[in-house]
């Protein structure tokens, strides 16, 4: 047991190496996940297909950079691929939104399909249209130099990915506290009644811009992944992130800055686990149950709802 | 109880009695040390204001909340209910002010409810159509709930008790969803089953109910019992003093209560002066409906091909029964809702109370600054210019008298009153050239209402806004109105004021339809 | 023809069965008012411990525990969603997740990382006598797991219940108005916890019977959104018992349809059956548009 808590510690922060190559290069693509999950959850929408919306980042950044070749700068090519990533991933989430907004489709219901989907549609590509030229292995081939992203400590693997994120993270705290928009925001997800009725808000449009902004956020964190840490595509590209990240915002009770701690916590876990796979021969997978009992945890310890309802911000829009 | 002495009419035996109840929710003390003594065979009246815990003391009778202190007798033996299902086992029924029906369920599986092993229709309906016979509530118990009239609604919630052989019935303010013909109807019924044997409490706010049918009155205020006798060992005025707490100095005159039962200070001799005083301002309408018609989802024809315009300056009350189409016609005038058909002519400087306040006009967990910034949510760009509206509120909040600890708190931390005052202040800031108000005194107490219905009446301005408010009360809209019209079914259409202000029966005939109330119930199946 | 049809007809029959337990249970979930998202947690779980419990007693001790398994994920359902007061959809996502990370990693725990030993026991379709014969629907109904003959039973027996006895229109009552179920009298969170319960055992049925009379085996993940497909059976089936059952029927088709069309020869990436439930599932839904039928408490956690 012991052995396994020491095994877990050095993996997330025992040496400098863990700590800039392992726990924070994994919070990277958690803080834009968990960032996208707490706006969307922020605005009542149950977006639990932030998995699947990674997915289709990471296959549509890998399609893009291969298509461009070697020869385009970097200058272009990273802010092409995060462009064309977001996109997916907001298309991804756009159909969820559609789904609901014409048919009335429970979007937890129809999000989780789109991930099963999203995971088929990466098993075909990677053994069909962007299989690595050999035909041997199922995933791609290595993306082009210029699409691999810079790293931000020379002999550490930390990438730009986790700047971005922690941008996004600050962006997303001052939209939400000081303009309009975040107002709409908060307010359709605290009450659509009162939101329409007093304020007159279109709930409709706001829940659509907040859901394809949510699926953006997983589709860039998925195009990071692949520029920053796999330069390749191949099916197991995420070991579950899309649903730690729903721990990770209901950890930050949706407070954009918490999601950064939250994000870092989660990252260093998940470093933490794969070195106690190695060295202590405990499956990694005993991250899912972690995950699983912080959001038992974090229910169990609110009296009010964390969702929605009790997602004000409250007096710190004053000032 | 054998302490009765021998020989006493048995209608004097106690069939339900309620002796030091208390009840605390958190640190609110609901009822202290609440009694009194329901008898066999009587109409006994729980009479009292809002929140003065007549509801409260009920539910403890009917085993939905457990007294913290106290003690229950049924037919003398004392009881501990520890739910609803323990008292109807010892006879108990109640009527909830809210219907406790579940609409897309029939008659027959609503009434079957709460029973034990095998379900069988058939029989149930048998024994609903015998029961419905012998008291002579006429119900279909094949008949979806949803499809049913309100008071068609209520026949099934007291044959519901009666299938269960109630002998006690408890019935929480069974007129307010009611019209005056009805009303009186069910009154009636009332009398009549006490008068053959059964045992009704009934809890309601309007004296004039309590005095006519009943043979006790017990009257709560601030959750205890301050009157317990015999109708007949009462006055009126004794009763409103017990009712208000003091018989003079409040400004609350017993005179003015028992004209208009929810706004004391205004008094309808007062109104008709004013009626005729602003008769002549009609110019240029501020808001015109032409040939409006509105179809809701479920296919239900709400209001028909009506024409109305309304003027600055003028307070236009509406009145009608709950479904007739008043919450249509609020909606459409306030923009919430389109019509079917027709034309719309309003500006865009129209404020709106709806009826649903914690719902419908406040975010509750939202600080007041943010629920005073709601108000432009819609159409606000870029920046929140948080001082400014922090800055707003605080004025807000002293000239609309709103007590709150400063903009900061959140709206669920006020008072009912406080939130609507909030409500109203925000609504007529934006609003200058219309408001519509909805029932804004569901669930305040006398005080908080008369001071809304007053805010009402003292709209300034110039031009002054026009007011469109609707309440279930007639009595209130009579107090603040300078022209009254009249949903029923789906029409709308003017009342002329009596040449006695006093004079009811314009009102009421009209809101059972201009012919009269000759035929209630073959307009209740919709 | 037959060649194709019986095996197609057959596998639907088998892969609809799982399907049709954990929807059944669903619908008495839901038809109380809660709405289970944690199903694909309890269907884990109860792949799991049916695997376990076969392994240590047999086929029918491995149903045990495949229901155990299920019934004890469902009661953690109910003491947050109707203790805690927690929300429904959160608790059953963490749920979901829950089961799938303590299934692997028990599994990995005992079974070691090379996995379970290959000899599971499992369970063999049983030819009914007589019926089996019949042309064409002896080979597809009456030649299967006792399992689905099982089914046959619960299906009218489930529908009966619901329909004809007090607790089933007191289920029926508090999942359109808690409130009015209370004011008659009704223990509302008792038979909510029993409706959680009940979908727990059927979910953990549906594991075993994934496990023991489908696959033959554990693979971590084998739910495979099982859950949520489940749920859709649900809202196709208009949340009754027989349309649920015709519903699942239709699903089970559409896992059937890989086995045909591969057996046709059909050149599509397989991927593209893979994903073709799922696909299903979507269509479905929003073809099903409103909600008409939906018991009226479920809206309050439908956003």
């Amino acid at each position: 047991m012991t052995e396994a808590l020491l095994a877990l510690w050095d993996g997330a922060f025992g040496s400098s190496y863990a700590i800039w190559s392992a726990t924070l290069v994994r919070s990277a693509p958690l803080l834009l996940l968990g960032l996208g999950v707490a706006l969307a959850f922020r605005a009542g929408v149950l977006n639990i297909g932030a998995e699947g919306q990674f997915l289709m980042g990471a296959i549509s950044a890998t399609a893009i950079a291969q298509s461009m070749g070697g020869t385009v700068p970097s200058i272009v090519m990273i802010p092409v691929m995060a462009l064309v990533g977001a996109l997916a991933g907001a298309s991804w989430a756009g159909i969820a939104a559609w789904l609901r907004q014409r048919f009335g489709v429970l979007e937890v219901i129809s999000t989780i399909m789109l991930n099963f989907i999203a995971l088929a549609s990466i098993s075909w590509m990677v053994r069909g249209p962007l299989q690595e030229p050999t035909r041997i292995y199922p995933q791609s081939a290595e993306i082009p130099g210029p699409a691999q992203w810079p790293f931000l400590i020379p002999g550490q693997r930390l990438h730009l990915g986790f700047v971005i994120g922690l941008l996004a993270c600050g962006i997303a705290w001052v939209v939400l506290t000081r303009t309009a928009i975040g107002f709409r925001i908060r307010a359709v997800g605290a009450s659509p009644s009162a939101a329409t009725s007093a304020g007159g808000i279109a709930v409709a449009g706001t829940v659509l811009r907040v859901f394809l902004v949510s699926g953006a956020c997983a589709g860039l964190a998925g195009a990071a992944e692949v520029g920053g840490v796999t330069w390749a595509l191949y099916e197991g590209i995420s070991p579950g992130y899309g649903y730690t990240a729903i721990a990770v915002a209901l950890l930050a009770r949706l407070h954009p800055g918490w999601i950064i701690v939250s994000a870092i916590f989660f990252g260093a876990l998940e470093a933490g686990a794969s070195a106690m796979q190695r060295d202590a021969g405990i499956p990694s997978v005993v991250v899912q149950v972690i995950v699983a009992l912080v959001i038992l945890g974090v229910l169990a310890g609110s009296q009010r709802r964390v969702i929605a309802g009790a997602a004000t911000l409250g007096a710190e829009g004053r000032r | 109880m054998s302490t009765e002495p021998v020989g006493v009419d048995p209608r004097d035996q106690e069939a339900l009695a309620l002796e030091g109840i208390t009840v605390r929710f958190g640190s609110v003390t609901a009822l202290e040390g609440a009694h009194c003594t329901i008898r066999r065979g009587t109409v006994h009246a729980i009479l009292g204001e809002n929140g003065a815990g007549k509801s409260t003391l009920m539910r403890a009778a009917f085993g939905w909340l457990t007294p913290d202190a106290g003690t229950i007798r049924v037919h003398g033996a004392p009881v501990r209910f520890q739910s609803s299902a323990d008292a109807i086992a010892q006879g108990i029924g109640m009527v909830h002010q809210h219907f406790m029906l579940i609409p897309a369920m029939t008659v027959t599986e609503n009434i079957a409810l709460g029973g034990q092993g095998r379900f069988d229709a058939s029989t149930t309906a048998a024994r609903i159509a015998e029961v419905a016979r012998k008291t002579g509530l006429p119900v279909d118990p094949t008949a979806r709930v949803r499809d049913l009239a309100i008071s068609a609604q209520q026949r099934v919630e007291i044959i519901k008790a009666l299938v269960r052989e109630a002998q006690i019935l408890i019935l929480d303010e069974p007129t307010a969803v009611l019209t005056p013909d009805q009303a009186t109807e069910l009154l009636r019924w009332v009398r009549s089953f006490a008068d053959a044997g059964g045992t009704v409490a009934l809890i309601t706010h309007k004296l004039r109910e309590a005095f006519t049918v009943a043979d006790y009155i017990t009257v709560l205020r601030q959750g205890r019992t301050v009157v317990s006798a015999a109708r007949l060992a009462l006055s009126e005025s004794h009763v409103i003093e017990a009712l208000t707490g003091t018989g003079t100095g409040t400004g609350v005159t017993p005179a003015s209560v028992e004209a208009s039962t929810v706004g004391p200070t205004i008094r309808i001799a007062d109104l008709a002066t004013e009626r005729r005083m602003v008769d002549h301002i009609a110019d240029a309408p501020v808001l015109r409906l032409d040939g409006v018609s509105y179809v809701d989802a479920r296919g239900v024809t709400r209001l028909r091909a009506v024409d109305l315009a309304i003027h600055p300056g003028e307070i236009l009350g509406v009145i009608g029964v709950e479904g007739s189409g008043p919450r249509e016609l609020l909606r459409i005038l306030a923009g919430r809702l389109a019509p079917t058909s027709g034309r719309v002519t309003r500006p865009d400087a129209v404020g709106f109370v709806p009826e649903d306040r914690l719902h419908d006009a406040v975010i509750p967990t939202f600080s007041l600054t943010e629920n005073l910034a709601l108000a432009e949510g819609g159409h606000a760009r870029g920046w929140m210019d948080w001082s400014r509206w922090w800055g707003v509120t605080r004025d807000l909040l002293a000239t609309a008298d709103v007590r709150a600890v400063g903009p900061d708190i959140p709206m669920a931390t006020l008072s009912g009153g406080n939130q609507q005052r909030f409500v109203m202040a925000r609504e007529r800031r934006r609003a200058t050239a219309a408001l519509i108000v909805e029932n804004p005194t569901r669930g305040l107490d006398l005080n908080a209402s008369a001071r809304i219905l007053a805010d009402l009446r003292t709209f300034g301005g110039n031009p002054r806004p026009a007011v469109v408010f609707h309440s279930t009360d007639l009595d209130e809209v009579l107090s603040v109105a300078t022209r009254v019209v009249v949903c029923f079914d789906g029409h709308v259409a003017e009342v002329q004021s009596p040449l006695d202000p006093n004079d009811r029966t314009p009102y009421t005939r009209a809101m059972t339809g201009s012919d009269g109330a000759g035929d209630v119930i073959s307009a209740e199946r919709r | 023809m037959d060649a194709l049809l019986i095996p197609f007809l057959d596998a639907t029959i088998r892969t609809a069965t799982p399907l049709a337990y954990a929807a059944l249970g669903e619908v008495v979930t839901e038809r109380s008012g809660v709405i289970n998202i944690g199903l694909e947690g309890i269907i884990i779980a109860g792949c799991l411990g049916g695997l376990i419990a076969a392994g240590a007693g047999g086929p029918t001790v491995g149903f045990l525990g495949g229901a155990l398994a299920g019934l004890l994920m469902a009661a953690l359902f109910a003491l947050f969603v109707l203790r805690l007061k927690a929300d429904a959809i959160i608790t059953g996502t963490a749920l979901t997740l829950l089961g799938l990370g303590l299934t692997g990693t028990v599994y990995r725990g005992v079974f070691g990382l090379e996995g379970a030993a290959l000899g599971t026991p499992s369970i063999a379709p049983i030819a009914l006598p007589g019926l089996s014969s019949l042309p064409l629907v002896g080979p597809v109904f009456f030649t299967q797991t006792v399992m689905t003959y099982l089914l046959y039973l619960l299906v009218p027996l489930l529908a009966w219940w619901l329909a004809r006895t007090h607790t089933g229109l007191a289920l029926r009552a508090i999942g359109e108005s808690r409130t009015a179920a209370h004011a008659a009298g009704i223990a509302v969170d008792r038979i909510r916890w029993g409706a959680i319960l009940f979908g727990g055992v059927m979910g953990g049925l549906c594991g075993a019977t994934l496990v023991l009379g489908q696959v033959g085996t554990f693979t971590e993940g084998m739910s495979a959104g099982r859950g949520f497909i489940a749920i859709a059976i649900v809202v196709l089936g208009r949340w009754r018992v027989v349309g649920t059952a015709l519903a699942a029927l239709l699903f089970g088709g559409a896992f059937a349809l890989q086995y045909l069309l591969q057996a046709v020869g059909w050149a599509l990436p397989y991927q593209l059956f893979l994903a073709l439930p799922y696909l299903l599932t979507l269509v479905m839904l929003a073809a099903l548009r409103g909600r008409a039928e939906a018991p009226a408490e479920l809206a309050s956690h439908e956003g």
